[in-house]
């Protein structure tokens, strides 16, 4: 089985958001950066179950600068067994996209995994196109992935049911919640990423879209706390000033 | 306990001074903790009893000889990895820090540091996977922070040495497999002897009813005319240096692994300072709670740095024992001020389980104690600065 799963640095769920160049880019200042943990819970640990009990290869890819090796050590010390790092500025979903589907052609791989999406921009769109671009299938949100001889069955949550889907391999498969477990890397792991190998090559595709301007939410507004004896006043706030019946 | 939320503090940015590989290391083992170490603690803890099943996972993660080369079973990672570690550990509990502080520095470091090639080979890898845990014995009833005075002995006689005598306020003693101990040869020169679990004349009973360290085993060590092998003796040392070569490796230890415990109660107070509200706005919005906090992240940050440059001296092998004492008795202080604000911020609360401040508070009691006290650390830098000695 030879399996390629796609990674990417986010923020940290701590960070403070802010932007910077008139809106139209995120203040990198004091984020710390961790791996997308769509990519690294789920699609890279099953990624590492599946080797474990049917041999072959795990290798990680990821589009960006020097800058993301960090968070590719960390995926190699959990155990991934080579890394491909595409030396460029992942500005928008088809350059990203591209890129891995230009690298993957021809490479013979069996299963494509990625995070269901990044917990940045939530963007879902990079596992599909990469799908659509080697004219591959494509499973997208996964929340169980086995093998069955030369297919993949996963089930996909629905509303209060599930989905069973097959496909045959090769195939590209996104991975939601309940794919694996997170894995915590132990020494011998981060040792053995020491010497792991980080190929690094150019990308092959520019961006087609640009980010024009973020803007933030708005800030939560104070809660307003109604005695439960005073129905009548929740009800006339909900018609007078939330506005919602 | 309630779930953890704890976040590493870094005011200064000294991040920017670590490299990935120890940020890694780091937040390997605080991911560790969070999963294995904080949801139980508070039980063991309460029931005193040590969380015996911990030990496969702490030499997994490295808590045991780090920095022991790789050749003898260790990690050969550098002295700022060591302490993160240790910070780490003891952000979850100083107990099961010092159980990974005893393996690596008391037990580890003294055989590879003077033992022979035969014994760093026959116990360094086992101790490195736990699958032999050491501990180590300095302290007798009447001889604590004037280790010169101990009266444990042990005689020549012809193929093997004789030990008699007691320690006492030994950490993993119950149930240790080894012990590294100290005691006075035929010409009173102190020699460090690995004893063995077994070995007729040799117990180790538990010491109970402690309120501190709790979820750490405390024993005795007794010895009624104990046969040693010979082989046993560490040969490359001799004098009080032997196990003051040790204890500056442990306390080194301890300086990185008490910031955990403040930043553990600083977080849990910063959190909960800003979630409490009384008189109508959050406990955080009162400038007597802002003084607080703010003193302890100064503190803390003071620490981190203060750490940061022991660790490369000690990388450099240029840290002198004042220098350590200094740390040690610095850092454990800033710990237990911060911890005993940090139970008061969280009110009656902060008395309980649910948060760990007053596991950490009482912990911290035992830590200010061992490895040197905070008096005794302090003779060390007067003496080191004046040059007049102030312990007789
Ligand atoms: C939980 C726990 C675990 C421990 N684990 C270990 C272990 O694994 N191995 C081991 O060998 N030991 C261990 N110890 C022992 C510890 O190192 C000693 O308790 C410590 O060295 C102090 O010795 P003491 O308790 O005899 O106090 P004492 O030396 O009797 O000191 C009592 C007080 O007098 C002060 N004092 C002493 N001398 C002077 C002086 N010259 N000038 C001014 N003030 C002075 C001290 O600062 C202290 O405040 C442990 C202790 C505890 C509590």
């Amino acid at each position: 089985m030879k399996i390629l799963v796609c990674i990417s640095q986010v923020p940290d769920t701590t960070t403070k958001i802010s932007f910077v160049d008139n809106d139209t880019r995120f203040n990198e200042d004091k984020v710390q950066y961790i791996v997308n943990p769509y990519d690294e819970w789920y699609a890279l640990v099953r990624a590492l179950e599946l080797k474990e009990t049917l041999g072959g290869n795990v290798t990680i890819i990821t589009v960006g600068t020097s800058a993301v090796d960090a968070v590719i050590r960390k995926a190699l010390a959990i155990g991934a067994d080579d890394a491909v790092r595409i030396d460029m500025d992942p500005s928008d979903a088809f350059s990203v996209a591209k890129s891995i589907a230009d690298y993957a052609t021809g490479k013979g791989y069996d299963i494509i995994l990625a995070g269901k999406e990044t917990i940045d921009y939530n963007g879902s769109e990079v596992p599909g196109m990469i799908a659509a671009l080697l004219n591959l299938p494509f499973i997208a949100l996964g929340s169980k992935l086995d093998i069955e001889g030369n297919s993949a069955v996963v089930e996909v949550e629905l509303d209060g049911g599930i989905e069973v889907i097959k496909t045959t391999l090769p195939a590209v498969i996104s991975a939601a919640k309940g794919m694996a477990e997170a894995r915590i890397p132990n020494m011998r792991g981060i040792m053995a990423a020491r010497t792991k190998n980080i190929e690094v090559i150019p990308g092959t595709a520019s961006a087609l879209v640009g980010v024009k301007k973020f803007t933030l939410p708005n800030a939560k507004s104070a809660v307003k706390l109604i005695d439960p004896d005073n129905m009548d006043q929740l009800v006339e706030l909900l018609h007078s000033e939330a506005k919602v019946i | 306990m309630s779930k953890d939320r704890f976040q590493g503090h870094d005011y200064y940015q000294i991040d920017d001074l670590l490299t990935d590989e120890q940020k890694l290391i780091r937040d390997t083992v605080r991911a560790w903790v969070k999963q294995e170490v904080t949801p139980i603690i508070e039980d063991y803890a309460q029931r005193a009893e040590f969380p015996k099943h911990l030990l496969k996972g702490l030499a997994e993660i490295g808590a045991f000889g780090p920095y022991i080369p790789v050749e003898y079973g260790g990690q050969g990672l550098d002295q700022i990895t060591y302490g993160l570690i240790m910070q780490e550990i003891e952000r979850g509990d100083s107990g099961i820090r010092s159980t990974a502080s005893v393996q690596s520095s008391l037990v580890m470091y003294p055989i590879y540091k003077y033992g022979s090639e035969e014994q760093r080979r026959k116990y360094l890898p086992k101790l490195a996977t736990g699958e032999l845990m050491g501990c180590f014995g300095l302290t007798e009833p009447d001889s604590g922070s004037d280790p010169g005075s101990m009266i444990t002995n042990i005689k020549d006689k012809g193929d093997h040495y004789l030990l008699n005598g007691a320690k006492m306020w030994i950490s993993n003693a119950p149930f240790a497999d080894i012990a590294v101990v100290w005691a006075k040869n035929d010409e009173g020169k102190i020699r460090g002897i690995i004893v063995e679990r077994g070995m007729e004349g040799f117990t180790t009973p538990e010491t109970h009813d402690k309120w501190s360290l709790r979820a750490s085993a405390t024993g005795e060590l007794v010895f009624d005319n104990v046969r040693v092998p010979k082989e046993n003796l560490l040969p490359n040392v001799e004098g009080l240096k032997g196990p003051l070569g040790c204890l500056n490796s442990a306390r080194y230890g301890i300086a990185w692994g008490v910031i955990g415990a403040a930043m553990d109660c600083y977080d849990s107070a910063l959190r909960y300072s800003k979630e409490r509200v009384q008189f109508g706005k959050p406990l955080a919005g009162f400038q007597l709670q802002q003084k607080k906090l703010a003193e302890m992240i100064t503190e803390i940050t003071k620490a981190q740095l203060l750490c940061w440059r022991l660790g490369v001296l000690r990388n450099e092998d240029r840290a002198t024992p004042g220098q350590i004492s200094m740390a040690k008795r610095n850092n454990v202080n800033m710990a237990i001020e911060i911890a005993r604000e940090a139970r008061q911020i969280h009110g009656g609360m902060g008395i309980t389980g649910e948060y760990p401040i007053m596991r950490h508070m009482m912990n911290l009691e035992s830590v200010i104690t061992y490895e040197g006290t905070h008096d005794i650390h302090l003779l060390i830098t007067g003496m080191d600065i004046t040059g007049e000695n102030a312990f007789k």
